[in-house]
């Protein structure tokens, strides 16, 4: 469903990705993990093509793309759009369009991008609120929304292109702790229904629970990747094992304090 | 006349009550006028000056650049006199008045259209293009309804200031307020009555304006 291989991008003399490769078979959930700065979320960004990779191939479902060298605009603007259209992505900070409700945001992609008619993609717009729980939030606009209610509208407007994967960018790092449970709630019913989904994300038990594979990912490579149960409880690399330390002395903190 | 003694008489000016008012009528026209000439030119400029193509912006630049460091003052008069001279044609008086007074004010819009529409958060550009938009599907339906809010209160106080600043065509002898107020100065010996007037005039008009824009920017305000 998703390939991607020897991935390559620079940021000026910053390289940030260097040679990534990696395949998300058809309803699998492949959760990435690793340090700040270390490309997870160029990665997806790279993938849906909001920044252009200097080399390297991408294919999401039966678009594909190659890469060598190519400058920015060289790729059409419409071809862009419609590879996008494809791949559902949600961001760390929502951003969730401040001047329309929740249900305009929705159906912002239906009815812009799709053209399709304003009730059809009202009727698709209620059907996803209701799905993420917000059916009684259609009309409020986003600053009267907590966090993790912004989060999941986000959700339903990535959904509402009916997407064929879906890319989830540490999707709660900007919520409070006591909201995180309502948005990955979200994220493993549609890892349940069958979906496609890359994740980014700092919640290790999470990656454990929905994931497929889980890659570590360190300076710019997928260090190593595998099963949760392999990776996360007994990884072979020795940086792997340094990154997961911090999360393990936490669990250990917590258990030998109570 | 001294200065000590001086006895103030406005009562003459109503007999110059018509004059006073084609004054007034030709800065509000040219006001007007201006505004919508310099959007328009502002609009275009600002859009354009987004692109990251230097052949596009690196005039628009200039243009935006040379308006707003010059005195409006030189540049009426040098479009009045010396562009004639390089293009041999004359210009009318009004032709130069309106086309300085809109390249003006057009490039003061531009930077507050510009300055708009970058002050638009990146990620709104990434959701509205993560959900396959086009370029001009993103400014049209997300990057604009938000910046045209932003772009409100320095719009009116560049609107406001446009009307003060039409004063200065009476230099080239188009008859607008200040122009017919030197008019009657001339013709009663009594510049003192006739530039207060003009100043309580401009007042009258201008201060209002400011109220209603306090307001404006008030609400907008509230409702971020």
């Amino acid at each position: 469903m998703i390939e991607i291989a020897d991935l390559w991008k620079a940021f000026g003399s910053l390289q940030v990705l260097k040679g990534v490769s990696l395949r998300v078979e058809r309803g699998a959930v492949l959760a990435i993990i690793g340090p700040s700065g270390s490309g997870k979320s160029t990665l997806l960004r790279c993938i849906n093509l909001l920044e252009d990779p200097d080399r390297g191939l991408i294919r999401v479902g039966d678009h594909e793309m190659r890469f060598a060298g190519r400058k920015r605009g060289n790729l059409a603007d419409r071809e862009l759009a419609a590879f996008r259209a494809a791949t559902g992505m949600v961001f760390q900070h929502f951003n969730l369009f401040p001047h329309m409700t929740a249900l305009a945001n929705v159906m912002a992609g239906p009815s812009i991008v799709k053209r399709i008619s304003k009730r059809e993609a009202e009727e698709i717009a209620r059907g996803l609120l209701a799905k993420v729980g917000l059916a009684d939030k259609a009309d409020a606009y986003p600053m009267h929304l907590s966090g993790g209610q912004r989060q999941r509208v986000a959700i339903a407007r990535a959904l509402a292109m009916n997407p064929s994967v879906m890319l989830c960018d540490e999707v709660t790092s900007a919520l409070d702790p006591e909201l995180v449970g309502e948005v990955l709630g979200v994220i493993e019913q549609l890892a349940k229904e069958g979906m496609t989904m890359i994740i980014v994300t700092h919640e290790v038990a999470f990656a454990h629970e929905v994931a497929d594979t889980v890659a570590f990912m360190s300076d710019g490579v997928i260090v190593e990747s595998g099963p949760p149960s392999r990776l996360l409880e007994d990884p072979q690399n020795s940086r792997t094992r340094a990154f997961l330390a911090r999360f393990h002395r936490f669990i250990g903190d917590f258990s030998g304090s109570s | 006349m001294s200065s000590v003694g001086y006895v103030w008489d406005f009562s003459f000016l109503w007999g110059y009550r018509s004059l006073i008012l084609a004054g007034l009528g030709v800065t509000i026209a040219y006001t007007i006028g201006t505004i919508v000439l310099g959007l328009i030119v502002g609009l275009i400029t600002g859009l354009l000056r987004l692109s990251r193509n230097p052949v596009i912006t690196a005039p628009l630049v200039a243009y935006v650049e040379i308006f707003r460091c010059t005195p409006l003052l030189v540049q009426i008069v040098w479009f009045y006199y010396a562009l004639p001279v390089i293009i041999g044609v004359d210009i009318p008086a009004h032709v130069a008045a309106v086309l300085v007074l809109s390249l003006y004010t057009g490039a003061f819009y531009a930077e507050i259209i510009r300055g708009g529409v970058i002050s638009v958060e990146r990620g709104q550009w990434d959701a509205a293009r993560a959900i396959g938009m086009r370029r001009g599907q993103v400014m049209r339906h997300v990057i604009l309804p938000q910046a045209v809010k932003r772009m409100i209160p320095p719009f009116m106080n560049q609107s406001i200031i446009q009307l003060k600043n039409t004063s200065l065509v009476s230099t080239i002898a188009v008859a607008d307020l200040l122009y017919n107020g030197t008019i009657i100065t001339a013709a009663t010996y009594r510049p003192l009555e006739v530039y207060t007037m003009v100043a309580v005039i401009y007042f009258i008009v201008l201060f209002p304006l400011t109220l209603g824009a306090q307001q404006v920017e008030r609400r907008l305000a509230r409702a971020d």
